[in-house]
């Protein structure tokens, strides 16, 4: 036990040195500190639009609401139904009623071309009609300026991600579908999620607009309940009048974001590693000339009897403690500068735009650090390993 | 150069202090490479834009259709040379994520239109003989190892919600070296014939491709072609191919600020590790650089001597790195399908060999003045 204390002793003492030498090192230090620190930056701020992409995506829908799309489709852009089968859907078991009838809303889901605001090029903005239960199939969806359009009217209310990367879509401003000028009556939010990129009118007017007959694209549906689906699924899967792939929403969601999130993450990782290749030895370059400059001091300790094993324990020591100071700087400024900001990107799968927030979340700087960590500790590593088996006699000869 | 000796001594003496900077210096500008290859993906279509071709697509959307006699009407516009068109298929080859497009399109005008596509004549006479015949780009050809004679067939969510089987009559080679191999072309008769029964779409096709005769007349011609669909049912919208491009990478994201904070981000850090590299190297030789200033060595050649020093340092590094993403890149696309014009440009290997120039200036120019400014006495007492 003493032993042990004794040898914690020797570690704290040697690290002690080499913390107290790194003003007069403060230029290399700093190389590495702010090296490490700009890996973890590139890292977490990469991946926390891929964070973000996927939590816009993932936050709309709550286990007891679901969406139908033809099968065979991915989207709502490809999907399609006529009149009959959106009635079918609606009056299927488990679909939850109120005094209006069933909580089933068919929808048409296009795109419109809008100058986005921070390039003023076109995009597709998804333009999406529906019906009187669109608000009640779907979590959190609440007014935050004007009102609700007025059914049958030529209104729009817009999400308000669009209203904030798409130049227009203010209330008082206007979409122009050809030769029309529809007026935004209202802004809503949706609890972050992907609803929030919408422009939302009433589903027969849109029809009319785009020349889609009595057509629809999907049906959202609120169920009883979570345990619900299987019964609606099941009924639905089984009637020979439809054919048709019944998803939970947040599941029809998620899987629109894997690509994309898959993408960015890949490419993230791949250049954060490459950095952290870099990072290594700029590290292992600090603590090599750390070691070097304290030759003759390391070589007196051992002198006196300290054990290598404490040498090499204390420098990895100071290294770790600078690649985790690296790491926190990185992090923070990644918190700072990418948390909450505001973009708006192409999903493929429905070819219109996402609008979302980066999200810098824990698991992310929880990542970062990590890091940081195994850069401190392969960087020193060797020169660690070297310090310690300095021979003691040639050291200190050079005093 | 005769003090090339000298400087090379100066680098190799710790080797291993050297090596780890050159390997950063590497590492960065790997990534450099790698990260202009994606840009290039993603915003290379630019470029590759035909200056005197221009789009025209439906006023409201990309996904709303044009009719076909649209054709005959922009043909007779003052300006416009050729008018062609393309139509989204958006076919699914066993499965979702064997993404490339396929396109409808009128072999003669088409190809025509689009000289970067490069068809043997043979094959081109046996697509104009096989009315089910496509032509595929070679890249695709060589992801799914299909060959000349191959049925194959692709599952079409939009047109007629079935499969449909092509036979591949040619396979087609890029012009240029970012020319998009990726897609599959087939028979617009053949496809507008068969779409017949879905009672849908009949007769109305995606978009037009329009060669201007005088490219610097392209603005007009899209002014022309607007005015002549005014107030119908389908308005039209025309802009320059590359405006079309540009427009398109636009909605991705600012890709270009993406890769410039990355890679700042990067050449940052790297400066500082090789900036305080060399100026360790230089206060370890204060005493060595007196003599040689005491021997006759002027100010100039002191600053020569510690900026080569540094230079040759990120210069060999920037060299081998690029080197390296150019080994990594030009085996394309990483992604597979998602960025067919993935490469690294020539222009932008230039450029990062100009940048490890720039950064060896950067990081030895402190240094440099500190050996520059010596005063010999001082220094000498220091040996």
């Amino acid at each position: 036990m003493t032993s042990l204390l004794h040898w914690f002793a020797q570690i704290g003492s040697i690290a002690k040195f080499g913390l107290l030498s790194i003003p007069q090192r403060r230029g290399a230090v700093a190389a590495t500190v702010i090296g490490i620190a700009g890996v973890v930056l590139v890292l977490v701020g990469v991946l926390s639009i891929a964070a973000g992409f996927r939590r816009a995506m993932t936050a709309s829908g709550s286990p007891d609401a679901a969406i139908v799309l033809r099968s065979g489709s991915d989207s709502e852009m490809v999907s399609g139904f006529g009149r009959n089968e959106t009635r079918l859907i609606a009056d299927a078991p488990g679909v939850a009623r109120n005094a209006q009838g069933p909580l089933a809303s068919a929808e048409l889901f296009v795109i419109v071309n809008l100058p986005k605001r921070s390039t003023g090029t076109d995009a597709n903005v998804p333009l999406r009609g529906v019906e009187s239960a669109a608000v009640a199939v779907r979590d959190n969806l609440k007014l935050t300026a004007g009102r609700m359009f007025a059914w049958g009217k030529n209104e729009v209310i817009v999400g308000d991600g669009a209203a904030r990367e798409f130049g227009g879509l203010e209330v008082g401003g206007s979409v122009k579908v050809g030769s029309a000028s529809w007026p935004v009556v209202g802004v809503f939010t949706a609890n972050g999620g992907v609803a929030e990129s919408e422009i939302w009118t009433d589903a027969k007017v849109l029809q009319d607009a785009y020349h889609r007959g009595d057509s629809f694209q999907s049906v959202y549906a609120r169920l009883n309940s979570a345990g619900a689906f299987q019964e609606f699924k099941d009924a639905l899967t089984s009637n020979p009048q439809l054919n048709v792939k019944v998803l939970r929403q947040s599941d029809h969601y998620a899987d629109q974001s894997v690509a994309l999130t898959t993408l960015i993450n890949t490419l993230g990782v791949l250049i954060a590693s490459l950095m952290a290749v870099g990072a290594v030895f700029g590290a292992l370059n600090t603590m090599y000339s750390a070691v070097a400059a304290r030759t003759r001091e390391i070589a007196t300790l051992r002198a006196l009897g300290f054990g290598s094993g404490a040498v090499v324990v204390a420098v990895m020591l100071e290294s770790l403690l600078l690649a985790l100071a690296g790491g926190a700087v990185g992090g923070l400024v990644a918190y700072l500068a990418f948390n909450n900001f505001h973009a708006a990107t192409m999903n493929w799968q429905s070819f219109s735009q996402v609008a979302f927030a980066f999200a810098v979340t824990p698991a992310l700087l929880v990542m970062g650090v990590v890091l940081a960590a195994a850069i401190g500790l392969i960087g020193g590593l060797l020169p660690a390993i070297r310090a310690a088996r300095l021979p003691i006699a040639a050291a200190l000869r050079e005093l | 150069m005769k003090f090339f000796h000298l400087i090379w001594g100066n680098l190799t003496r710790k080797k291993l202090r050297t090596s780890l900077t050159l390997l950063s210096v590497l590492v960065a500008f790997v990534l450099f490479g790698f990260l202009c290859a994606i840009k290039q993906a993603l915003v290379g279509g630019v470029e590759l834009a035909g200056a005197d071709r221009l789009i025209v697509r439906h006023k409201v959307s990309l996904i709303q259709l044009l009719p076909e006699s649209y054709k005959g009407r922009m043909e007779r516009i003052a300006g416009v040379a050729a008018v062609t068109h393309q139509t989204w298929f958006g076919g699914i080859y066993q499965d979702p994520k064997n993404f490339f497009m396929q396109n409808p399109v009128e072999p003669e005008p088409f190809m025509k239109m689009f000289p970067e596509f490069i068809l043997p004549p043979d094959q081109m006479q046996a697509w104009l003989a096989t009315r089910t015949g496509a032509i595929v780009g070679r890249k695709t050809a060589e992801r799914f190892h299909w060959k000349v004679g191959d049925k194959v067939p692709i599952m079409s969510p939009i047109w007629m919600r079935k499969t449909w089987e092509f036979d591949i009559v040619g396979i087609f080679d890029g012009a240029k070296k970012g020319t998009d191999t990726t897609s599959l072309f087939f028979r617009y008769d053949y496809f507008d014939e068969t779409r017949k029964a879905q009672n849908w779409g009949t007769g109305q096709v995606g978009w037009y491709t329009i060669r201007a005769k005088d490219p610097a007349q392209a603005a007009v011609v899209a002014k022309l072609v607007d005015q002549e669909f005014e107030n119908s049912p389908a308005e039209t919208k025309t802009e320059p191919e590359g405006a079309f491009a540009q427009g398109f990478a636009n909605q991705i994201g600012n890709i270009a600020l993406i890769v410039a904070g990355i890679l700042g981000a990067v050449f940052f850090t790297i400066l500082l590790v090789t900036g305080s590299t060399m100026s360790q190297a230089v206060r370890e030789r204060i005493g060595e650089l007196g003599v040689l200033k005491a021997i006759g060595f002027t100010n100039g050649q002191m600053l020569a001597l510690v900026l080569a020093e540094s230079c040759l340092l990120t210069v060999l590094g920037g060299v081998l790195g690029l080197g390296l993403a150019l080994a990594m890149t030009s085996r394309g696309d990483p992604t597979g399908g998602m960025l067919p014009m993935f490469y690294l440009p020539a222009r932008d290997v230039l450029l990062g060999l100009g940048i490890s120039v720039v950064l060896g200036l950067i990081t030895g120019i402190f240094p440099a003045q500190q050996a520059m400014r010596l005063r010999v006495a001082e220094a000498l007492r220091r040996m």
